[in-house]
């Protein structure tokens, strides 16, 4: 692996719930334009890495650096300009109930950018078909199915172009063909685009076709970072247990 | 299904299953009495299921403490798969938590409570500090969020506050009437109905209307947002869930509510003046005159006053539940209800302050 700057710096991370410590002092590094992907048993803490990470809830304790700013002590016009470079997947795709696919994707553009009406179309209707959900534009968020839901709430994440991709489970609930699919999209992304991409998946395949490093967490702490190869034969009982049944 | 001692060890025979469970335990005791165990044989045992598996932890606990050394012995290698699959392997390390003294627990109850008011008014204090940055900018919200808003709030409670405030205008008039006219005191009625309308009944009935409707609405709105991650992905896009979500509602129900509290009023006069012009003989033109001339100026801005200051007491709570919620959707149902309860209560109380403040 390239020496680089990390785009990403995690440091000390603590995460809790109440009294509930879900993450313990964790510390890693995030590469520009590499995938990253978060693995450990569900429950483990992954989803809640990625929501203190991005201070959607206020961390215990540590710091997180994006492109060399901490932003836990920015202020909030800073902390939302981060925000704006940064695109998130949820895990349910957390659509806007109330509202169309089409005015879902096109609330950050109105609200963030000056564009015209007729661009801002154009913006959508581009994302929604990178993503394959073209037919489902006009349609409300209770009549898609779930994986039609995070198709069209990964297409409201690329809104903005952002330079960083969150994505919680995107292949979850969703068919080998279309899951395949989303892998390709996904390293498009990487490739043409130079999205730095943080995905957290139990699809096996999906890891072994798209992982350029792999961050293993365990019972609040980080078990190992490195490339998949490394942690194939690290000899960690609780990454070779998750390798040979796969699924958790 | 049997058990019985033979020297120290307990031998379980039959099937140990959901159904003979109670009979073993039932037996239990009897068998036992004060002798030693310190085995369990369960050699003889033909089946389990995970009953058994429960009752053969339970019984583990029961014993641990008479004895030093435990062992489970024997089980056929059926029984046993079923075993590994249903123990909990820390069963034998259950502590009892420790019970807290009476004062520790009222100074727990303090300590929380403190802190909810707390959060409470920090998020009382974003809604008034937003909202008034919302009058001037409207970065932040939907377009049109305050019209869809303000229509479906007046909307959902003008049929019922009509509803209501006539029948309520009914009834004072009627029971007030009916004492007023054994003094000959008749045309009083006008001026009665007019100060209880204007400055209690108005904002008290249609307060609690838009509670019941508008607030439980905004409280699993919230909350629902809340468990579905919408309000997290607001705030991955860089919105503030207070501007996006509470200020349209703030600014919709603070212009709404004074036009139902009006509408209140005039409509309970209306079932007022019904029966005091049918019933108690008072001309229209006396009654109208008497109740205009009755109602002064400062009793206007009391009552606009009240409405406005309920509606804000609304919001915040509604709002203030909803973005508290624990858990799925029936976290959801928990803070609807709580939130029209103690809108009720907050509405009620700042009604009996307002009475105070302005006699
Ligand atoms: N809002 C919450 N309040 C309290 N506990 C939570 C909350 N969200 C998650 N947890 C707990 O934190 C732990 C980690 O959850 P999560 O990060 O969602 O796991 P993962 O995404 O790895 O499946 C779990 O034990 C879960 O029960
Ligand atoms: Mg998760």
């Amino acid at each position: 692996m390239k020496k680089q700057t990390p785009i990403i710096e995690i440091r000390d991370l603590t995460a809790k719930y109440g009294e509930t410590t879900v993450l313990d002092n964790i510390s890693v590094d995030i590469y520009p334009q590499e995938i990253t992907v978060i693995l450990g048993v569900s429950g483990c803490g992954k989803t809640t890495m990625l929501k203190n990470m991005l201070r959607l809830y206020e961390p215990a304790g540590g710091s997180v650096r994006f492109w060399d700013q901490d932003i836990l002590s920015l202020d909030d016009a800073a902390y939302n300009e981060v925000l704006k470079r940064t695109g998130m997947l949820f895990q349910n795709g957390a659509l806007l109930n109330s509202i169309s696919v089409y005015e879902n994707i096109s609330i950050p553009l109105e609200m963030h950018t000056n564009l015209s009406t007729e661009i801002i179309d154009r913006m959508i209707r581009v994302k929604l078909a990178l993503v394959g959900l073209s037919e489902a534009i006009y349609k409300y968020p209770a009549e898609l199915s779930g994986g039609m839901k995070k198709r069209a709430a990964l297409a409201r994440a690329l809104a903005l172009d952002p330079h960083i991709l969150f994505c919680d489970e995107p292949s979850a609930g969703l068919d080998p063909v279309t899951s395949a699919a989303l892998d390709e999209l996904i390293l498009d992304l990487k490739k043409q685009l130079q999205m730095t991409i943080v995905i957290v998946t139990h699809e096996l395949g999906s890891i072994h076709r798209i992982a350029d490093r792999i961050i293993f967490l365990d019972e609040g702490k980080i078990l190992f970072t490195g490339n998949l190869a490394d942690a194939m034969q690290a000899g960690i009982p609780q990454i070779d247990r998750f390798f040979k049944v796969g699924m958790f | 299904m049997q058990l019985y001692l033979s020297d120290r060890t307990l031998v379980l025979e039959g099937e140990l299953n959901k159904l003979t469970v109670p009979i073993a335990a039932k037996e239990l005791k009897a068998t036992i009495k004060q002798n030693p165990v310190t085995m369990i044989d369960l050699s003889r045992i033909s089946m389990i299921d995970s009953a058994g598996v429960a009752f053969l932890e339970e019984l583990q606990l029961y014993l641990a403490p008479k004895t030093t050394l435990l062992l489970i012995k024997g089980a056929s290698s059926n029984v046993q798969a079923v075993i590994d699959t249903f123990s909990s392997s820390d069963s034998l390390r259950i502590t009892k938590e420790r019970k807290k003294g009476y004062f520790e627990e009222v100074g727990e109850k303090f300590i929380n409570f403190c802190q909810e008011l707390y959060s409470g008014l920090t998020l009382a204090s974003e809604i008034f500090y937003y909202s008034g940055v919302g009058l001037f900018s409207r970065k932040g919200q939907r377009k049109g969020s305050l019209t869809q808003q303000a229509t479906q709030l007046g909307s959902q409670a003008l049929p019922i506050v009509a509803l209501l405030s006539l029948i309520v205008g009914f009834i004072i008039a009627l029971q007030s009437g009916v004492q007023l006219q054994n003094f000959g005191a008749n045309v009083f009625i006008a001026d009665l109905l007019a100060i209880t309308t204007v400055r209690e009944m108005g904002p008290l009935i249609t307060a609690i209307i838009v509670a019941g409707r508008s607030g439980s609405s905004i409280a699993a709105e919230i909350a629902t947002m809340q468990v579905t991650e919408e309000i997290d992905a607001l705030k991955m896009m860089a919105l503030n869930p207070i501007r996006y979500v509470v200020v349209p509602k703030f600014h919709a129900i603070t212009i709404v509510m004074p036009i139902l509290v009006m509408f209140s009023v005039l409509v309970s006069e209306f079932g007022g003046a019904l029966i005091a012009i049918g019933l108690l003989d008072i001309a229209p033109e006396t009654f109208i005159s008497r109740s205009i001339a009755m109602i002064s100026i400062k009793d206007i801005i009391v009552s606009f006053g009240k409405s406005i200051w309920f509606a804000w007491v609304i919001v915040i709570i509604g709002a203030y539940y909803g973005f508290q919620v624990k858990g799925g959707a029936e976290g959801v149902g928990k803070a609807t209800t709580s939130a029209v309860v103690s809108s009720i209560f907050g509405v009620i109380v700042f009604d009996a302050i307002f009475s105070l403040l302005y006699l």
